[in-house]
């Protein structure tokens, strides 16, 4: 095949991709979480999900959870690029432990009356999902769960009057006694 | 209660910073003044310990700094000012990033009130040096500042060095507050660069070295950064071994161009014999070098049958472009050590002669070879002289970016590491000049030349004026062939000879311009006269513009074409025109 002339030396990589999550912990200190978003946009890694916030204060500690996506020499990239960062303390890829958890909670609304409203807590119900806004003719449901199951009560809820989602993105820890 | 006001370690921010400077033992500094460090520049005017050289744009400074840490093993120190001051070393921190060089860069910034009210001279330097720097810091409380600078040193000059960068307001400049000495508590607990190599692992690396029949050793800048005990390591390991080696660009002068196992350079501009080497061996060693775009060719294609080891500071750099079967992660000289160590308790050398002989049909190639004349000066004939003329001498070389670079690492040999500045990574034009001034500085009495090309050298000739104020005897070697030589022979080679844009219609009088900065001019046209001038040149003791008019048109050969594997290089020998158009894909006629 012919490729454009070009000092580089172009390839296709076909390898297959693989979705892995990451738990990053670092030095919670201003402009942490820009430099791990800027390594991610810089070298064209993917973002599925990102889920950030602080684990412990008194030592200043935030949890990264990101979601991601790429080859399995990509995701061996990330990793080590994130671990390098001087306020990164550890990079754990969950998905490769085998024992991790992972959960979002989404809060959907759903508008909608007659048979759909009752269709809609019907399903709701059998999703575990809590009403925690109601009026007349909408509810605002809670539901948590792995990202699957958050996906798969949103398409149900699409016939039945769904208005807008909001979710946390994943967050993911091991099972076990032992910390990461 | 001590009375504040007497302790030693109260003081102002910007006092502090020139404090750290002193406890880091910093003797020269690199800058610019502007308004965002003016109680800086104060500090600095009434102390006499550390050197400030005022160069003429912040990205001097920046390539100087560069030049002044590659060829002293110690960080290269930088203080510019906010906005403009900071972004004007974007490429020089890039460029130290790329080629992990060791810079310490500390900026001005508005009073902190004013951050984020797009005040006169802002920016948002932090953010823009992110993707650039090793770390950052902006501080923003004067009792931070001492521990931020320390641990700036630190990160710059430990695990794989880099470029760091310390915002300063200017406010937090003017506070008083309270400075303590480096201690190690100054640093983040999750900054732990791995020094030393898993045992295991070397024994695994041993294990293959010792059963090769066809071995390279491939080594790269990591082992120049790692100190002069790994080049004196390296070294020993290939005689230990009896192994041919070959480096990348960065890499040269860690063994010596005499040495006999030496193959030359590799990659696109290598020699034929480290190429084919590459291509052909069972088990390779790379130390310190990291795969790079322009040393493997085709990936897929690359060294297709050999194990390969890689030992590298950085685990980022491993199976990053080209997966390995022993990584070894760690300091060069501490690895090669351990490895040393290990292969003369438990391995003999190999007997590799088949091997040797070989590579001798390879190097009878003659890869480097090219046309003489009696007319013009070939560019690599002017290395070659100039090569000679400076042998038993103490110099270094530093270069611009393009032809000229490619055929200085090919003619020119380096006995020694650091003795060679180049930008590698990121191929900054008008690194060489500045460079070469940084080096100067650390080295007053040593020869000291960049080898420039016409183009590259214009776009930071203003340092011409840093060096005749401080008295600093550079010599800018210029191959002056009219042309971007490495674009046209790019657009040679793929664009259907279409030159756009690459021949300079109006090529400055580089006497008279070294006349105008009172320096010394020198132009020569003639190979005749060549060698009397270079003479003449390195006698003057003061800066020098060399103008030295090479054949216009001549290419850098051999060379990879894109898409091509290490055993399709195209010799020089070879390279008609249709041979040229061949190699290339799409290839088309050439002119």
């Amino acid at each position: 095949m012919n490729q454009p002339a070009s000092a580089y030396f172009l390839e296709e990589r076909r390898d297959p991709t693989e979705a892995h999550t990451l738990s990053v912990l670092v030095q919670n200190e201003p402009g942490v979480l820009a430099r791990v978003i800027g390594l991610f946009s810089g070298r064209g890694y993917n973002i599925e999900s990102l889920t950030v916030s602080e684990t412990e204060s008194q030592k200043h500690l935030s949890r990264i959870t990101i979601v991601t996506t790429g080859t399995p020499m990509v995701i061996e990239q990330i990793k080590h690029q994130l671990d390098r960062m001087v306020p990164v303390y550890r990079v754990v890829d969950m998905t490769l432990t085998g024992r991790s958890m992972e959960r979002e909670l989404a809060m959907v609304k759903v508008r909608g009356g007659g048979d759909n409203r009752v269709e809609a807590l019907r399903l709701a119900d059998a999703f575990r999902a809590r009403v925690i806004d109601a009026t007349t003719e909408s509810f605002v449901f809670e539901i948590t769960g792995n990202t699957g199951k958050i996906n798969q009560f949103i398409d149900l809820m699409r016939p039945l009057g769904l208005v807008e989602v909001s979710r946390t993105g994943v967050a993911a820890i091991g099972r076990g006694p032992e910390g990461m | 209660m001590t009375d504040k006001s007497h302790d030693p370690n109260q003081m102002t921010g910007a006092a502090m910073i020139v404090r750290a400077l002193i406890d880091h033992g910093v003797q020269h500094l690199f800058g610019y003044p502007g308004g965002a460090v003016l109680p800086i520049y104060d500090e600095i005017f009434q102390q006499s310990e550390v050197e400030h050289i005022l160069v003429r744009h912040e990205q001097g400074a920046g390539h100087a700094a560069e030049g002044y840490a590659r060829s002293t093993g110690k960080p290269g120190v930088v203080l510019v000012t906010s906005g403009p001051g900071a972004t004007n070393m974007v490429t020089p921190l890039t460029d130290a990033l790329m080629d992990s060089i060791p810079l310490v860069c500390i900026t001005g910034q508005v009073p902190t009130h004013l951050i984020g009210n797009d005040a006169f001279q802002e920016c948002d330097t932090v953010g823009i040096t992110r993707p650039c720097t090793k770390h950052n810091w902006l501080v923003r409380d004067v009792n931070d500042l001492a521990k931020v600078l320390h641990e700036a040193f630190y990160v710059a000059t430990t695990g794989r060095p880099g470029p760091v960068v310390v915002d300063v307001p200017k406010d937090v400049q003017f506070a008083t507050g309270t400075y303590h000495p480096p201690r190690k508590s100054d640093v983040h607990v999750s900054y732990t660069p791995r020094v030393k190599g898993d045992a295991a692992q070397i024994r695994k690396a041993v294990a293959l070295l010792a059963g090769a029949k066809r071995p390279v050793i491939y080594s790269g800048g990591g082992v120049i950064n790692s100190g002069r005990e790994a080049s004196k390591l390296l070294r020993e390991l290939v005689e230990v071994t009896g192994f041919p080696i070959t480096s990348t660009l960065m890499g040269l002068g860690a063994y010596p161009a005499t040495g006999k196992n030496w193959l030359g350079m590799l990659g696109m501009h290598g020699t034929y014999e480290s190429n084919m080497a590459m291509h052909d061996c069972d088990v390779m060693l790379c130390v310190g070098a990291r795969f790079d775009d322009r040393i493997t060719g085709r990936t897929d294609a690359f060294s297709p049958g050999s194990k390969k080891i890689h030992i590298d500071i950085d685990p980022s750099s491993i199976n990053k472009n080209i997966h390995v079967d022993v990584p070894i992660i760690g300091d060069c000289a501490n690895v090669l050590g351990d490895l040393l160590q290990v292969f003369k308790a438990e391995a003999k050398k190999p007997d590799i002669k088949a091997w040797w002989q070989e590579i001798a049909v390879w190097r009878a190639r003659n890869s480097l070879a090219y046309k003489k004349s009696n007319e013009v000066i070939l560019p690599q004939y002017a290395i070659e002289r100039l090569f000679d003329a400076t042998r038993g001498r103490d110099t270094y070389i530093t270069t611009e970016v393009g032809q000229h670079q490619m055929w200085a690492a090919q003619f020119f040999g380096f006995e020694e590491p650091h003795r060679w500045m180049t930008s590698g990574g990121l191929g900054t034009m008008g690194y060489g000049l500045p460079s070469a001034l940084g080096v100067q500085v650390a080295h007053r009495d040593s020869l000291v030349i960049d080898i420039a090309g016409d183009a590259s050298v214009q776009m930071t000739m203003q340092e011409m004026s840093t060096a005749v104020q401080y008295e600093l005897p550079i010599k800018i070697f210029i191959l002056n062939n009219q042309y971007m030589g490495m674009v046209r022979q790019w657009q040679q080679l793929l664009h259907g000879n279409r030159l756009s844009h690459s021949y300079s219609e109006a090529m400055p009088d580089f006497v008279k311009m070294a006349e105008a900065y009172g320096a010394v001019g020198f132009q020569v046209f003639k190979p005749a006269d060549l060698d009397g001038a270079i003479q003449d040149m390195i006698k003057v003791k003061r800066p020098v513009l060399f103008d030295c008019r090479v054949a216009t048109l001549e290419n850098c050969f051999p060379m990879i074409p894109s898409g091509k594997a290490h055993n399709e290089m195209l010799l020089p020998a070879e390279a008609t025109d249709e041979a040229t158009a061949a190699a290339f894909a799409g290839g088309k006629a050439l002119v």
